[in-house]
């Protein structure tokens, strides 16, 4: 590991990571220097990310102190406590849940060291290029080419990608290309991080069947990336690709929340404030689905669980195929509940929104915006394969694309 | 297509946590787990087994003994200075998850938990409660509650009758609980006003019988109104970990259908690798992973007393039954024409789940404690 720079204070390596004692310290210290009160809020997450406790989990000098990932509640309980302003994970959420595990893989230390402190105080925020109009559950089929440049060892990307979130707010992508065309599809991708400004990026708006759109085709035609912004070796993306998606799901997977807290909450409240609209048949399927929510709850509550114990299990693949069902089920029933107010939708104006908000709006939106849950980050059919193959062991289906040059695959 | 994270998750996280049961296992209860299935896979011989199931007597009185004696299985609920092991609800749910996939005849729902449970609730200052809790506890003696299988928590009990009918494990016990009007009694079955007529079982591993007991048979225990509350402790635990028993179940039908579509050919193929059969077993891979959640939800609010039990164990109760049978269904469906002989343990584990699932009270009724527990209440009639 390299020497840390910008982070006078971390942790030296091969030093023993701090406990939480420390840590509490630590956080205290950096309140105590930095009160949030007459600070500047970007200053603070500059002052909270070099002190190494922005993720403790990471290494000394990348925002962390090598400590137990378990250990980062101690800080932020110091931190809320204190008032003290976030990141608003919300915005940034590829970048922390996606682009920065794969960077800490397998990026080099000088792209690390570019790329985490801004993509984590949310100076700059990432999107990520992966699905492509003809590769969506088979993603290693994308087309998007990267043709090396000889004079200057550039990058040249052409292609189109789609249901990019925040592609029109992003500083940087992370994207994956095709290098090679002669190669069967899994073998010629290469990674890179994708400047979002250049001249070559054209992002569009995607509407979609709530009339918002929260997400970006984004057209790429000769954009030029250097070979420094590559992440693995040319011909080694896919594997980095699945780093970025193994996190993708813990973290949609990871989510506890409290008795109620999810798509049942405002189902359950509209029957307990309309008792006008109940009727049997109603009433014996939202008791149903809301025994349904409170196992699915408890099921993320005890995945949760493992996962502080340091026993992560692959129950999070089932944990959004659960929520996709509950989510279009609990959504649905409640439009039909609501009789005449559920043939009525909010707004059908074409908006960008920020961010997402699952069980927000009205009910209409709720069920219409579910219907995208079990089709977004991996399809509810994909996940029953990777469960049935990867956890149960099951063979695998016969395949006659996995050694055949992507050039001569059918599409 | 990526999704965003809704809400502050570390928000919600901190807040969830304060007040989260605790849904893993420990260390102790692994072992515990790892000295029950070892006993069990011993003594295990499914043709012995269902030639004892056939003969209507099928439990095995060696693995009675290690079970409640050297493993001290049957005491785990019982205070140590009553002779148990001071152990708690939580351990008990794991004997059942291990006594439930290998569909084991032993009295231990019935008297190591409802009878048990049922007991503690009474004054254990009186030498002959204390008494019947200490033989229990050893599994030297063996009691069930005489209600009909299917009570549920908080159903209305039945008071003074002659006959109860579907009594579970009667033929096993030495000693019946009876609830009359005006309290709670022991009675001996060797007591000669007593009758204990076996039935014809669905599940032929857990016996059932018609008791009848004379007006003046028995040893009164509690008055009318403990005697309830006493019932209904021993009923509310009897659900909650009938719920682990079912994941048991369901957990072995999955591993068992899994590993059988590997090794059967068909169409050149293992018929594991078909599409349509793969994403069944992964649908219930689903669901025992959340039954699992369910279950170790409600035996963890029966260890620590807390408020909310009998929503666990309602929701626990409403779930969990209707996993196992869909696993033994699928089981046997999966397994095809194998599955439908009676050579083949599946049709076992069927009977059981079938059988537990009316067990404590149906999903359909543990949906109504839900409903009154969390206010969703019935339309009003019109």
């Amino acid at each position: 590991m390299a020497p840390t720079t910008g982070a006078p204070e971390a942790t030296p390596p091969g030093a023993t990571p701090p406990d939480a004692v420390q840590l509490r310290e630590r956080t205290r210290r950096l309140l105590a220097e930095h009160p949030p009160a007459t600070t500047a809020p970007a200053d603070f997450l500059d002052a909270r990310f070099d002190a190494g406790l922005a993720w403790v989990h990471f290494p000394a000098g990348l925002g962390g102190l090598d400590a137990p990932r378990a250990l980062q509640p101690v800080v932020d309980a110091e931190l809320d406590a204190a008032a003290a302003p976030g990141n608003d994970p919300r915005r940034i959420g590829i970048g922390l849940g996606m682009a920065a595990p794969t960077l800490l893989r397998y990026g080099t230390r000088e792209q690390q060291e570019r790329f985490l402190k801004p993509l984590w105080t949310g100076r700059e925020v990432w999107c990520q290029l992966f699905s492509e109009p003809g590769a969506g559950s088979d993603l290693a089929a994308l087309a998007t080419r990267a043709v090396r440049d000889e004079g200057t060892g550039d990058w040249i990307v052409s292609g189109q990608k789609v249901w990019t979130s925040s592609a029109h707010l992003a500083r940087w992508a992370i994207l994956i290309a095709r290098t090679d065309p002669g190669l069967p599809k899994h073998r010629g991708i290469t990674y890179f991080v994708c400047d979002m400004t250049d001249p070559g990026v054209d992002v569009r708006p995607l509407r979609q069947i709530t009339g918002e759109a929260e997400f970006n085709e984004v057209f790429l035609t000769d954009v030029r990336i250097p070979d420094a912004h590559r992440l693995g070796d040319v011909g080694e993306g896919w594997g980095v690709a699945r780093t970025t998606l193994m996190n993708e799901r813990v973290s949609i997977g990871g989510a506890r929340l409290p008795r109620e807290g999810g798509m049942i909450g405002p189902a359950a409240a509209t029957w307990r404030e309309r008792p006008e609209l109940r009727t049997h048949d109603l009433h014996r399927r939202l008791l149903d689905l809301w025994v349904e929510s409170e196992v699915a709850r408890l099921t993320g509550e005890r995945l949760g669980q493992q996962l502080v114990a340091g026993h992560p299990g692959p129950e999070g693949s089932g944990m959004k195929l659960t929520f996709a069902r509950l989510n279009q089920a609990v959504s649905g029933l409640e439009v039909e509940l609501l009789g005449d107010e559920g043939l009525l939708y909010s707004d059908w104006t074409m908006r960008r929104p920020d961010h997402v908000d699952f069980t927000g709006r009205d009910a209409g939106y709720r069920y219409l915006r579910s219907k995208g849950n079990s089709i977004e980050g991996g399809t509810s059919e994909v996940l029953l394969n990777i469960i049935a193959e990867r956890v149960l062991g099951l063979p695998p289906e016969p395949r006659d694309d996995k050694d055949v040059a992507w050039k001569d695959l059918a599409r | 297509m990526t999704t965003e994270q809704t809400a502050s998750a570390a928000e919600t996280e901190r807040t969830a946590a304060e007040t989260a049961p605790d849904l893993l296992y420990g260390a102790a209860e692994e072992d515990l787990r790892a000295a029950v299935r070892a006993l069990l896979a011993d003594r295990a011989d499914p043709a012995a087994a269902l030639a004892r199931a056939e003969s209507g007597d099928p439990y095995d009185a060696g693995l009675w003994d290690r079970l409640a004696g050297s493993i001290g299985a049957a005491g785990l609920l019982v205070p140590e200075e009553l002779g148990g092991q001071g152990a708690s609800a939580r351990e008990a749910a794991v004997v059942l998850e291990e006594l439930g996939r290998a569909v084991t005849p032993a009295p231990y729902l019935t008297s190591s938990v409802v009878a048990t449970q049922t007991l503690l609730g009474c004054d254990t200052g009186e030498p002959d409660v204390a008494g019947l809790v200490t033989a229990l506890a050893t599994g030297t003696r063996v009691a069930v509650l005489a209600l009909p299988l299917t009570t549920a928590p908080g159903d209305p009990l039945p008071g003074t009758t002659d006959t109860v009918t579907s009594v579970a494990d009667a033929a096993r016990a030495d000693v019946l609980l009876l609830v009359r009007d005006d309290g709670l009694y022991a009675v001996e079955t060797g007591d000669p006003a007593v009758t204990v007529a076996p039935l014809t079982p669905l599940d032929l591993t857990r016996p059932l019988a018609a008791v009848t007991a004379g007006p003046a048979a028995g040893l009164r225990l509690a008055d009318a109104a403990t005697a309830r509350t006493a019932v209904r402790r021993g009923l509310l635990s009897g659900a909650g970990l009938l719920a682990s028993e079912q994941l048991g179940i369901a957990e072995w039908c999955l591993e068992e259908t899994v590993r059988y579509t590997k090794e059967r050919h068909q169409f050149n193929r293992p018929v594991g690798s078909f599409q349509a059969l793969k994403h069944r077993m992964a649908q219930l891979w689903v669901e025992v992973v959340s039954a699992r959640a369910a279950a170790r939800g409600a035996a963890d609010a029966l260890a620590t007393g807390r408020q909310d039990a009998p929503l666990a164990v309602a929701v626990a109760g409403a779930y969990c039954g209707r996993v196992a049978v869909h696993a033994a269904e699928e089981c046997v469906q999966l397994h095809g024409g194998i599955g439908m002989t009676w050579e083949h343990p599946a049709h076992l584990a069927l009977k059981r789940a079938k059988a537990d699932e009316a067990a404590f009270g149906t999903a359909g009724r543990h949906k109504d404690t839900v409903a009154a527990l969390v206010d969703l209440p019935a339309p009003a009639p019109r």
